[in-house]
């Protein structure tokens, strides 16, 4: 992984947080819409808070499919799940909430499963696929 | 009977975001490193060569079908079932479709890393 890309997982990661926060403060600012006046869903998007989180999640899918071009599912999620610690940690700072044992408790274990992860390979090579079927067929060979 | 009503609410949210999210990363995967596809032919070839792949089509409409099953969803049941629930199990479907589907090599260190974002989503969530 060259740094290049590990940028647009950070940038990732930003504009799906900052994307979900900017929307949760906008519609916050709207108030609860009833089912009777659904439309009013589509004059939502006229609040300029809700406007910046659509931009910024647009940022996120194209960050998130730019990242899929070169890296496997199964890295891409779990590495980028370290949006949910910085959710947790921007909504202490921005928003004041206060952060139970239980929450410290669910930031460790996603920060685990990141660091976890992005030490191995960010893409499955052949050469794995093959080393796999193999250690199917004859685990005797096993490798470490 | 509303519970199960819920859980096979988030048995459909998690199948189609799961069926999305391969999707997405085969569509990906065949158009290739798209850095090198933007300097060689420019921006709007990247754009047509992903809104013009078939899976990229079905995994919108997957995800489609996940966002309106995830309202439905929570006009049954309490955010704080269904979000912790839906976002954790996607973790381990998609480990599982991934190596299924996608033929990646998930690895004991991923397995390991994915059951984690799993359990931390879940705690985090509640």
């Amino acid at each position: 992984m060259s740094f290049r890309k590990y940028l647009v997982l950070v940038a990732l990661v930003l504009f799906a947080s900052f994307g979900d926060v900017a929307l949760s403060h906008g519609m916050k600012r709207i108030g609860a819409i009833s089912a009777a006046r659904w439309t009013e869903l589509f004059t939502a998007v006229l609040d300029p808070w809700v406007a910046l989180g659509i931009l910024l999640l647009l940022g996120f899918f194209a960050s998130y499919l730019a990242a899929l071009s070169w890296s496997d599912l199964t890295y891409v999620l779990p590495a980028t799940s370290f949006g949910y610690v910085l959710l947790a940690l921007l909504s202490v700072w921005l928003l004041h909430e206060k952060v139970t044992l239980t929450r410290w408790v669910g930031i460790l274990l996603v920060s685990g499963g990141v660091a976890i992860v992005t030490q191995g390979p960010a893409l499955t090579r052949r050469r794995d696929r093959e080393a796999e079927t193999e250690l199917k067929t004859n685990p005797a060979r096993n490798q470490p | 009977m509303r519970e199960l009503y819920t859980w096979s609410a988030i048995a459909g949210i998690v199948l189609s975001s799961t069926a999305g999210d391969v999707l997405l990363s085969r569509a990906m995967r065949q158009i290739g490193h798209v850095g090198d596809l933007w300097r060689r032919q420019g921006l709007r070839a990247v754009l047509k060569a992903i809104v013009t792949h078939p899976s990229f089509l079905v995994a919108l409409a997957c995800m489609a079908v996940s966002f309106f099953g995830l309202l439905l969803a929570l006009s049954w049941a309490d955010v704080s079932l269904v979000i912790p629930a839906t976002a954790s199990l996607t973790y381990v479907t998609n480990a599982l479709a991934a190596r299924l589907f996608l033929h990646e090599h998930v690895d004991r260190r991923r397995w390991i890393s994915a059951l984690l974002v799993c359990a931390g989503v879940a705690v985090l969530a509640v």
